[in-house]
């Protein structure tokens, strides 16, 4: 059944890898529109999976996964805007290069949001990609990734492996610049740091989802934060 | 504006427990405009849609009012708010009653302790 707010459906997907190893299993998930979730697991438990096949990068080995209604394929790259864990840019590229490339890339590319975000994160069209430090690295990622007008964005590990100050940047930036009528799913581990900015959470472990609530509601129910909550479903 | 969130509890009663604050105490004048969702939710780093919640029961409660296309402004009855001060001394007051009582103290005792307390 797709209404409405439903934005991306998950519907008893499976991945199996080559090698026999299961990154995902029977996950079924609903999620709406005009939200921030956190799609929340430990190294290795199938948040990338998820997401790349969301993205269309990946094909999962049995199930259906469907974006306002429509089989996830070339008709869905158009409004699904992903930030992989790794750079898209290249190493010789400077800023300005990697803009353009977006450019010609994507036709929903705004190039003035870009600029502005740029501005916000303090770097310049001019600097060399390979010259930028991870954090700032991640920002220009992020710059990307959020220009571009998409239904559902999805960044993988944004503030992986980026220190506390690139961090509160990358938040701010988040919060400042994310479009409210689209979607979008953040993976992370690090959950006490950004738990604030979730509508909802995903927890997802060893391929399967074990939780999918409000965080308010975590809150509510539970009296513990969502990061507690996380250590306790995570906790070997 | 900084709230020390406790990540805890609702992030947005925490929210509507500071704003109610800073209006009993004035801050925040009857009638003065408050930031929009988008504002305050970049300011605090949190969920615009929390801080959206937040200002719909302050609707609901009637602190906070909606003007067309004008934004949000904090209600201009005084009434209104010397009742929100009230219930947030009432909250207080049982609160310290019921730690009061569990401690073993009786009524008399309390107002004993508070009238030696309060003595400049």
């Amino acid at each position: 059944m797709y209404s409405m707010d439903q934005l991306l459906q998950f519907d008893h997907v499976s991945k199996v890898y080559m090698r026999g190893r299961t990154a995902l299993n029977n996950v079924s998930l609903n999620i709406g529109s005009g939200k921030i979730i956190g799609l929340l697991g430990t190294n290795g438990s199938g948040k990338s999976t998820f997401m790349k096949i969301a993205a269309g990068l990946l094909q999962p080995s049995s199930g259906h996964v469907t974006i306002s209604g429509t089989p996830v394929g070339l008709d869905t790259k158009s409004i699904v805007s992903f930030m992989p864990d790794r750079p898209l840019t290249e190493a010789w590229m400077k800023v300005s290069d990697a803009v353009a490339f977006f450019q010609d890339f994507y036709q929903d590319f705004d190039v003035q949001k870009a600029h502005n975000m740029l501005e916000f994160m303090n770097i310049q069209l001019n600097d060399r990609i390979s010259a930028l430090s991870k954090g700032m690295n991640e920002r220009l990622q992020l710059t990307l990734a959020l220009s571009r007008n998409a239904r559902l964005y999805m960044l993988d590990e944004p503030i992986g492996g980026v220190d506390p100050v690139a961090r509160g940047k990358i938040l701010d930036a988040i919060v400042e610049f994310y479009n409210e009528d689209s979607s979008l799913i953040i993976s992370t581990h690090l959950v006490r740091d950004i738990e604030r900015i979730f509508d909802e959470v995903v927890f997802i472990r060893n391929g399967e989802i074990v939780l999918h609530d409000e965080v308010e509601n975590i809150r509510m129910k539970h009296g513990k934060s969502v990061d507690e909550m996380f250590k306790g479903v995570f906790a070997e | 504006m900084s709230i020390e969130f406790d990540n805890n509890l609702p992030i947005y009663l925490q929210i509507m427990t500071y704003l109610k604050k800073e209006i009993v105490i004035g801050k925040l004048r009857p009638g003065d405009k408050i930031p929009s969702v988008r504002e305050l939710a970049a300011e605090l780093q949190i969920n615009p849609n929390t801080v959206q919640r937040t200002f719909q029961e302050l609707e609901r409660e009637g602190i906070v009012e909606t003007r067309r296309g004008l934004g949000r402004f904090v209600t201009s009855e005084e009434e209104k708010i010397m009742t929100i001060k009230k219930e947030m001394a009432g909250e207080l007051l049982e609160n310290f009653i019921k730690g009061m009582q569990e401690l073993g103290f009786e009524e008399q005792d309390i107002v004993a302790i508070v009238t030696d307390a309060v003595k400049p």
